[in-house]
């Protein structure tokens, strides 16, 4: 039965990333999103490809976060040129703001461990008086940082719309309103219906967040993620004053602060509330005060997707061959090697090894 | 480019004076900023945070957040919302708020 | 006071002084707040300042004046009033953030009513966002609460009622050299026909022969008057100049100083939309409405919404309508029986209804042109980020279904009016473009601030709770 080289469930980060990569590629791919109200983790994302920290004590995962954060470059360079779209990628360094010692030592800590694993990644400790000289108008509270150069931030949103448009200019078919509620495997295909319509294809990638979990199990998989609340505060536009990418505050492109995020169990409840966006805001006057006048415009929330550990799911259905899982809560850190390599790895039906260890056993050994 | 309908019979008074860009402009008690300004000639009250052209009073209910000047020192506050009082500094908005 | 509320109105037009009355005055601990400093809404504004002002007074008219008793009514009511008092944040259950001169305060009700009426739908014409560009709404928001008439050459461009009666009042306040622009489409007028009967009952008869002596008087005075007016553009650099416009198979320009846009009113959704109550489309008025049962709870429990903005119901109706939530609300707090509220109902629905029956007429015969709903691709759409018509096809087109999701992508909506001026247009561009219903195609998902609160204010609220916590 003809039909694609490739489906794609869910046209969110992750999904559009690597729809264009096995595109890209030479694949003939079909990606399937939801509509305009869907849970879209990647509305909610702060924006931060964030390095620093990432995966100590996990060394696969941190070299695999190291390695998204060197290819950035590439993508936001490649994404300019199919697109013309601005997604807002800067490099200025990041800081992790620190309101103790012992806040202090804990990074400390996690440049130790982030050295002992072999991380190419290059991390300092600023105390004030450093840290002042960069950030003249840094609040007294504050005793220090841990400053990388590696660490970026972006627009998740034009980041998004830049994968879907690159995509489909280079000749992808994505369908919107194209929620999947079964997917039935056959010999050398899997279709994915939704209501009477459907879409066929010789692979299959879920990537699809929340809404994977109830489909996986159709093609021999398992994605046990569960959603976690992060709610983000967003201020007028200001002239731009924080050129650095920072843990809790970012100044887009367009000179909006962004305040975040939180992190929260609320089952799928994507609300705000007042106390949250009160300690976004607490936070945010504690390292600049002076950004207490700046009307907030908006508060929102989104829900991450988290796997038990927190780390990725890269995964082939062994009872399925040529389904796939996918799913991580990084998706703007890692849309550069979901793009680059995840991609195109898809369109010739494999997985690349350095993510060999991501599958979904290891959560049946701590179960046990 | 308006006029008090009742110029006749309701005097302005000293007290009811307000800057704007360093120039005097009296009011009514009651007026809006944006009233104030409006009654003054003053055409336009900032530039857009988004391509730097002037933009004016438009809804004069608080809606459309054009009418968005310095009030005492305030950034973006909608001078269709802020009661003109006696000595207040009103200068426009440039563009996009400035930190501090 | 601290502690609960039974009922929190806000909203002092016509329905939420009405409502708040009726509340306080069966002995409801009732709490009406609005970010105007004096009671009246939009179209009572100014009322209690512009008693004494013999020569405005008699400009704004005889309509105008019926307001000075329901905000009488309410002033002797016992109803608690909060003048320049925004709701920031409004939960089910209920909860109500307000803001009153940087202050945040949280309270507490038993119910909700909200009154915050209706907003001038939004006209994106070329040009329309240079300054000396105003609403009608707004230049009668100027007359009413300043006593400033437009004086320089004025246009006036739109239809519907207020469109006229403003032309009327600029007349009566010795506006000279005023033009109007009637944009009412020919081709509305037998459809709007068929409509008519209805309009003849109630009291249909004595807003159309209102209408009828204003239009008149309009005639009569010589004014410059086009009908049928299409393909309006206003120039200008730095300010309005000039207008073109379309007339019979004429283009003309006109010089001008002031334009006042107006292509009727419709309900001002942001407070509903964030709570989540359920809109529907509203084929007659052409824009969305909150569904509510006859007494005006939506569906979000103990939340109702009176006057405008549950629909375009006008100042006379809106009154009853806030008669009418408040008898529903009474009877649920257990101050009115049943027998009572239901014998009070049926008097205010009778005349709710009687004050109705022209509008059918009216919306169809002022439906606004395609060119005004569905702008051109050039026409500025979102004018906080300077997003235009052709961006939002353009997204449409590579499969935004929605606002929200154009939202993200291109920022409409995002800016400081979150929404309010685009939201309307937005929504119908992407329903025309991709073949969709309004209803299938939504609206923006609306969430607090409603109205700005400052990092500063929100980082207090912190320290507030710290201490409590304590």
């Amino acid at each position: 039965m003809s039909g694609h080289d490739l489906i794609v469930i869910g046209g969110g980060l992750v999904g559009s990333a690597i729809a264009w990569g096995a595109r890209k590629a030479g694949a003939d791919v079909a990606l399937l999103d939801e509509g305009d109200i869907a849970f879209r983790a990647a509305r909610g994302n702060f924006g931060l490809i964030w390095l620093q920290g990432k995966g100590v004590g996990v060394p696969p995962y941190m070299h695999w976060s190291l390695r998204a954060g060197k290819m950035w470059p590439t993508l936001a360079a490649k994404l300019v040129e199919a697109t013309g779209i601005d997604i807002g990628w800067r490099q200025p360094g990041g800081l992790q703001f620190c309101f103790s010692e012992a806040d202090l030592n804990k990074r400390r800590e996690i440049v130790a461990r982030t050295q002992a694993d072999g991380g190419d990644i290059a991390i300092e400790i600023l105390d004030r008086q450093a840290l002042t000289g960069l950030l003249p108008e840094l609040g007294d509270e504050v005793v220090g940082a841990s400053f990388s150069p590696a660490d970026a931030h972006v627009s998740p949103l034009y980041l998004l719309r830049a994968l879907q448009q690159a995509f489909q200019e280079a000749g992808g078919l994505y369908r919107s309103s194209f929620s999947v509620d079964r997917i039935v495997p056959s010999g050398d295909s899997f279709t994915a219906f939704s209501g009477e319509r459907s879409v066929t294809g010789k692979r299959i990638v879920l990537s699809a967040g929340l809404g994977a979990a109830r489909l996986a199990p159709q093609v021999g998989l398992s994605m046990p993620v569960k959603p976690e609340r992060g709610q983000i505060v967003v201020t007028e536009r200001m002239k731009p004053f924080l050129p650095y990418a920072t843990n809790c505050i970012r100044q887009s492109v367009e000179g909006t602060v962004l305040l975040g995020s939180s992190h929260e169990e609320r089952g799928f409840d994507e609300g705000t509330d007042v106390a949250t966006a009160a300690t976004l805001c607490k936070t945010a006057t504690r390292v600049f005060p002076r950004l207490a006048d700046a009307n907030v415009v908006r508060a929102w929330s989104s829900l991450r997707v988290m796997t038990p550990d927190g780390l990725p799911v890269y995964e082939e259905s062994s009872d399925y061959p040529g389904a796939f899982a996918v799913t991580c809560h990084s998706g703007v850190t890692l849309a550069s090697v979901h793009a680059l390599e995840i991609g195109p790895a898809l369109a010739a039906g494999t997985l690349p090894s350095e993510v060999s260890s991501f599958t979904s056993d290891r959560f049946n050994v701590q179960a046990s | 480019m308006f006029k008090r309908v009742d110029a006749a019979s309701v005097r302005e008074d000293e007290e009811h004076v307000l800057t704007f860009e360093g120039r005097a402009i009296s009011f009514r008690p009651g007026d809006s900023v944006a009233a104030a300004l409006l009654a003054a000639g003053i055409a336009d009250l900032r530039d857009s945070a988004v391509d730097g052209k002037p933009r004016a009073p438009f809804c004069m209910m608080g809606i459309c957040f054009e009418c968005l000047v310095q009030v005492d020192g305030k950034q973006n506050q909608q001078a269709c919302l802020t009661q003109a009082k006696p000595g207040m500094t009103v200068r426009r908005q440039q563009g996009a708020r400035v930190f501090g | 006071m601290n502690g609960e509320w039974e009922a929190i109105v806000i909203g002092a037009g016509p329905a939420g002084m009405a409502a708040a009355a009726t509340l306080a005055e069966s002995g409801a601990r009732t709490l009406l707040i609005d970010e105007q400093a004096a009671p009246g809404g939009q179209i009572y504004r100014a009322i209690e300042r512009n008693a004494k002002n013999v020569r405005l007074s008699t400009i704004l008219g005889e309509d105008y004046a019926r307001g000075a008793a329901a905000a009488a009514r309410l002033r002797v009511s016992g109803a608690e009033l909060r003048f320049a008092t925004a709701a920031w944040r409004i939960d089910a259950g209920v909860e109500v953030w307000t803001k009153t001169e940087g202050h945040v305060e949280r309270l507490r009700a038993k119910t909700l009513v909200l009154a915050s009426g209706a907003m001038e739908r939004p006209v994106p014409i070329p040009g329309w966002t240079l300054p000396g560009v105003m609403t009608i709404g707004a230049l009668q928001i100027a007359l009413k609460a300043s006593g400033l008439a437009p004086a320089g050459r004025l246009v006036l461009a739109g239809s519907g009622p207020l469109f006229y009666l403003f032309a009327a009042q600029c007349l009566q306040a010795g506006t000279d050299g005023m033009v109007l622009l009637d944009t009412a489409a020919a081709q509305n007028r037998i459809p709007a026909l068929r409509h008519l009967p209805s309009a003849l009952r109630g009291y249909g008869p004595r807003y159309l022969w209102k209408g009828i002596h204003l239009m008149a008087a309009l005639r009569r005075s010589g004014v410059a008057i086009h009908r049928n007016v299409s393909d309006i553009r206003i120039e200008g650099e730095e300010r309005a100049t000039a207008v073109t416009f379309v007339t019979g198979r004429h283009t003309r320009r006109i010089d001008c100083d002031i334009v006042g846009l107006h292509e009727g009113v419709i309900p001002h959704q942001q407070m509903a939309r964030s709570l989540g109550c359920s809109h529907d489309w509203d084929a007659a008025q052409h824009c969305f409405r909150p569904r509510r049962d006859r007494w005006g709870e939506t569906t979000v429990d103990g939340i109702f919404i009176a006057g405008d903005g549950g629909g375009i119901i006008g100042a006379q109706a809106s009154i009853h309508d806030g008669n009418i939530a408040a008898l529903a609300i009474l009877n649920r707090l257990g101050r009115l029986s049943a027998e009572e509220r239901d014998r009070r109902y049926r008097t205010e629905a009778r005349a709710r209804a009687a004050h109705l029956t022209v509008r059918s007429f009216l919306d169809r015969l002022y439906l606004p042109r395609d060119e005004i709903l569905d702008p051109a691709d050039d026409t500025v759409v979102c004018r906080c980020e300077c997003i235009k018509a052709g961006e939002i096809r353009e997204v449409a087109s590579t499969g935004c279904l929605g606002p929200n999701q154009t939202k993200a992508f291109l920022r409409s909506g995002m800016g400081p009016c979150q929404g309010r001026m685009c939201g309307p247009t937005v929504s119908e561009i992407i329903a025309r473009s991709t073949n969709q219903t309004a209803a299938q195609t939504g609206y923006y998902r609306i969430r607090s601030p409603l109205k700005p609160v400052t990092v500063g204010e929100l980082a207090a609220q912190f320290d507030r709770e710290q201490q409590n916590d304590r």
